[in-house]
């Protein structure tokens, strides 16, 4: 026990990796087994994530349960993980939804071993990004995670998964490009890659010295950018956003969970833990761009989400809309930093960075559950189908409704933060970002309607092609997460609590 | 005197290709026992040295010193530094899995291995793996040239006997002509470097670490720098100087494809860092913007070649001529980061590009066609070669946790430091990378199995995953835990950065 107390994080981060190597030394075929090793394994780091965030301090500054160990010294990078309320928030997140992910694939039979192979893997990946506190550490997670989802869509994905998957990695990595470079150069300048100690010496900078034959200001402004694009394509915000309808509609149904449901946030965590503290001046001066993309993610999402008929697309394009929120908050908050109005905003968008991950992993496994009955997604094949799938319908609707931003479940909570944030700062694009969630309304109330409502499609109503109800398991992956939905939508402050003294003691 | 690690391991390949030599050629079986002993037994004190290489202290170690011409002032001058030590590992891993891959079976009908006159093929294989390990290990500028030549010259038999039929005389040729012109011009330069020496300090010597004190004035090292460097670095591949190399892999049997692009490309990185920069360190400045520049464009525009072949095999040549691009663009930024990570990329881009050339091999040894449209599903039947490749691929597109990104960003940091535009231009390299690895990888292991090859294609040998499986520990290890090589390296770069006057 005393080994896990002093080793918490690096034990939650490494646990699901080994196990992965674990599972290549189970006997062949047993697909049982491979599904409850994969289950059990995913739940300890969640246990573990319980017990720091009960022993995690949300009054103390600065990072908690750090360790440290030696990596590659010859260029001054070490292996430095530690949590805030802003990470342990994110890493909670993540912890929880790959059991439930894993859950949700109990239904794979094809080559079971190497898939829940690959989702250990994606934790460790994510985890890494949410934990570091060494930007090389940092990078290599960010890219590493890249390989399982990868190849999750390419060998388990739907018709379309050649197209999807490569598009997906080639517009994640052309990205990244800039911020390998732009990690590089701080590497190169300074000499290290602590992070904590970046923050101080970048910031340091005399503003009108000259590094690399430019003035500081120009390295920075192009920096900056270099880290924006890269987190823009992972977020994503409009126009960086095509990827995104294709992977997740291709991937299959627990890919899609925690892709919307985790890497989304990467993007948005990098904004946070890497764009504000590194460049205040620059995210101020450029907060109106970045709330411009926003917007637009916000308004041309909910439009494509209107627009589509295959259902998991409808779903796709919501993510692009509901995180174009978190971006509104990131931008606000740059621009008026220091202000009330910026820790509102703030506290929004780390809260909708969670909500989101629970209420789009929920849609995206409801969808999935109904393509496997009908193999369709096509939203024209279905309708009525309320009174045959009479629970299935009430999860959906509830589901659908924490999407929508009904008061009283969690969307609700985190959208009026940002907007409340934001107004006062941000008065235009605010405003036409709430016209944005009429048309949330709009793209939601189109899905349920021709999913559940309407004239009865007969064809799955009688005979081999009836629908059977949602079962047992698929209940269970749903009942947590409905269940915080609901628990932050009436009480949010057990989760605010932390991310707010986060928040005002980062910013 | 201690034990003679060097000269054993460098002596090793000659005698066990002579006792082949004196073997009946119909006992294929036991030529092979032998050559793979041997392999081993090399490999094995090629760890030792690698592992009880103390890295407390830079410098030469488990010297070895025996007068051979001591007239000219020749001696069999044996030494590793932290450069050498690991590519003499690598040597050792190279030989060892490519005696494996060529086993063959003659029982069987599937044409995997080496079938045809094994007892030659093996011996002249040994011949040019015994001239590698001298290169890396001498400290004489006579018996590193000497051992240069003998690593070229079985090149020539082994693709013209062993080749693939359709190119390998054309080939050979290109090669033998390609590296005999640059070994020449080097040659040149290492005369002139002698008779200086002779003219400075009146000492008849061809030590290099006496040579490294010769005082050679600027003006001398301006003008042989150039001949010298890129002399040797011919072999290494440099642009525009490769075309050689891809025509090369494609036409060579297997194991002599692992041994070119794993090994041989390396001996030419290693005697140009040894000869051209550390001897001549003034002329490396001078014509350091010239290197950077023929690096910078191998490393593009062979990943961009490598992008539009149909040929699996030359693509994992052209492959070969950007990652050693990415070698000598480390070499060309003369500062710690660039140096440290030219030498990880020697030995990560040996074992990776062995690994690929033992995949393509065992593919085209069952599906007796490269060409990638026409291939397809092999997952199902060979997943073990697969998984092999997969990880092969990531190393080869620099992703974090395997050895590729932990060579590779050391080279951009390296880069950073002298010329950042060079950085932002070398770094789409990764991009067109990670598009055809991933595009071949679906198609030829993923994508669905052509009619015509169905039933035809067998899984590899226990021999083959034996080979698969050392080569990828390699790249897994140093990936998760750079500190298994990296504090060697350094050792090594520490001695380059003192000759170049430091950092």
């Amino acid at each position: 026990m005393n080994f896990i107390s002093t080793h918490l994080l690096s034990t939650i981060l490494f646990f699901p990796m080994l196990s992965a190597v674990a599972m290549l030394f189970l006997p062949k075929g047993e697909n049982k087994l491979f599904r409850w090793f994969a289950f059990v394994a995913s739940l300890v780091p969640f246990a573990l994530t319980l017990v720091a965030w009960f022993q995690f301090k949300s009054d103390q500054p600065g990072f908690q349960f750090e360790e440290t160990y030696i990596w590659y010294q010859a260029i001054g990078s070490s292996l430095h993980l530690g949590v805030d309320g802003l990470s342990l928030t994110m890493v909670l997140l993540t912890t929880l939804l790959t059991p439930l992910a894993i859950l949700a694939s109990f239904s794979i039979s094809d080559r079971v071993r190497p898939y829940m192979m690959l989702f250990l893997f994606l934790e460790t990946g994510m985890l890494g990004v949410f934990m570091a506190l060494d930007l090389l550490i940092f990078f290599v997670f960010w890219e590493a995670g890249l390989v399982p989802m990868y190849f999750l869509i390419n060998q388990w994905g739907s018709a379309n998964k050649d197209y999807a998957s490569l598009k997906f990695l080639i517009y994640t990595m052309g990205g990244s490009l800039g911020l390998l470079l732009a990690v590089q150069m701080l590497g190169v300048l300074f000499g290290t890659y602590d992070l904590v100690t970046l923050y101080q010496r970048w910031n340091s900078l005399e503003p009108g010295s000259i590094l690399m034959g430019m003035s500081v200001h120009t390295v920075k402004t192009i920096a900056f950018w270099a880290f924006v694009i890269a987190f823009a394509i992972k977020v994503p915000l409009w126009p960086f956003h095509t990827w995104l309808p294709d992977a997740h509609t291709e991937a299959p149904t627990a890919g899609s969970m925690l892709l919307a449901g985790v890497l989304l946030k990467l993007g948005a965590y990098g904004f946070l833990r890497l764009v504000l503290p590194f460049y205040p001046v620059e995210a101020k001066m450029f907060a109106g761009a970045l709330a411009l993309l926003a917007t637009a993610a916000i308004v041309f999402g909910a439009f494509g989400s209107f627009g589509q008929t295959d259902f998991k697309r409808l779903v796709a394009y919501s993510s692009v809309n509901h995180m174009g929120f978190v971006v509104l908050g990131i931008a606000a908050a740059a621009y008026a930093i220091g202000t009330q109005d910026a820790t509102i905003a703030l506290n929004g968008a780390i809260l909708q960075m969670f909500n989101h991950g629970l209420s789009s992993a929920g849609m995206f496994f409801l969808v999935g559950v109904i393509y496997e009955r009908t193999h369709t997604r096509n939203l024209e094949e279905f309708g009525g189908l309320f009174p045959i799938i009479p629970i299935y319908g009430g999860l959906l609707i509830f589901t659908s409704m924490a999407s929508l931003g009904l008061p009283g479940l969690n969307g609700f909570i985190s959208e009026f933060l940002v907007v409340r944030g934001a107004f006062p700062v941000l008065t235009a694009y605010t405003a036409i970002s709430m016209l944005g969630l009429l048309f949330t309304g709009a793209y939601i109330l189109k899905g349920i309607k021709k999913v559940l409502h309407g004239p009865m499609n007969e064809h799955w109503a009688h005979g081999e092609h009836k629908l059977t109800e949602i079962n047992a398991r698929e209940i269970v992956v749903m009942v947590p997460l409905m269940a915080l939905i609901l628990w932050i939508g009436i009480y949010p402050a057990w989760i605010l609590d932390v991310i707010n003294k986060a928040v005002v003691m980062l910013f | 005197m201690n034990f003679p690690v060097l000269s054993i391991i460098t002596f090793t390949p000659l005698v066990a290709a002579v006792v082949m030599l004196l073997m009946p050629a119909q006992r294929k079986n036991e030529v092979r026992a032998v050559a793979l002993a041997a392999a081993i037994f090399a490999l094995i004190l090629s760890a030792w040295v690698f592992f009880t290489y103390n890295q407390s202290t830079a410098g030469y170690q488990f010297v070895e010193r025996y007068n051979w011409l001591p007239a000219l002032g020749i001696s069999l001058y044996f030494g590793v530094d932290g450069i050498s030590a690991p590519l003499v590992l690598l040597t050792g891993v190279v030989m060892f899995t490519g005696v494996l891959i060529s086993w063959g079976d003659d029982d069987k009908h599937v044409m995997a291995g080496i079938q045809d006159r094994p007892r030659e093929f093996f011996a002249f294989l040994f011949i040019l793996a015994w001239g590698v390990f001298g290169v890396f290990v001498s400290l004489d500028l006579f018996m590193l040239f000497f051992f240069y030549e003998i690593a070229v010259f079985p090149m020539y038999l082994l693709i013209v006997i062993w080749g693939w039929i359709q190119t390998r005389e054309y080939a050979a040729m290109k090669l033998t002509i390609y590296l005999f012109i640059g070994s020449v011009i080097s040659l040149v330069g290492v005369l002139a470097m002698y008779w200086l020496q002779y003219k400075n300090t009146g000492v008849l010597s061809f030590d290099m670490l006496l040579m490294e004190k010769a005082g050679f004035s600027h003006a001398f090292q301006n003008i042989w720098f150039l001949p010298v460097f890129l002399g040797f670095a011919v072999l290494g591949g440099i642009w525009p100087f490769h075309n050689w190399s891809p025509d090369g892999h494609v036409a060579a049997p297997t194991a002599v494809s692992m041994f070119h692009a794993g090994v041989l490309m390396k001996l030419g990185a290693f005697a140009a860092l040894r000869v051209g920069i550390m001897l001549l360190p003034d002329g490396a400045k001078y014509w350091q913007w010239l290197i950077m520049f023929f690096a910078a464009v191998a490393v593009v525009y062979g990943a961009y070649i490598a992008f539009v072949q149909m040929d699996f095999k030359y693509m994992v040549g052209f492959s070969s001529v950007s990652h050693m691009g990415l070698v000598m663009l480390g070499f060309s930024t003369l500062n710690r980061q660039g140096l440290l990570g030219s030498g990880l990329q020697m030995f990560s881009h040996g074992v990776m590009t062995a690994l690929f050339f033992a995949v393509v091999g065992m593919i085209y040894d069952r599906a007796h066609t490269r060409q990638i449209p026409e291939l397809g599903g092999m997952a199902k039947i060979m997943p073990f070669a697969t998984i092999g490749f997969i990880i092969g691929g990531l190393v080869s597109m620099g992703m974090p946790l395997f050895s590729g990104f932990i060579a590779e960003f050391p080279i951009f940091m390296g880069v950073w430091g002298r010329q950042w535009l060079v950085a932002v231009i070398a770094s789409i390299s990764i991009v067109i990378t990670a598009a055809y690895i991933m595009r071949n990888i679906r198609q030829v292991f993923f994508g669905n199995m052509p009619e015509k090859l169905e039933g035809h294609i067998t899984d590899i040998t226990i021999l083959d995953k034996v080979a698969i499986t050392t080569l990828c520990f390699f790249m897994i290890v140093i990936g998760l835990f750079p500190s298994f090589m990296v504090p060697m390296v350094q050792t090594g770069v520490e001695n380059i950065l003192r000759l170049l006057g430091g950092s």
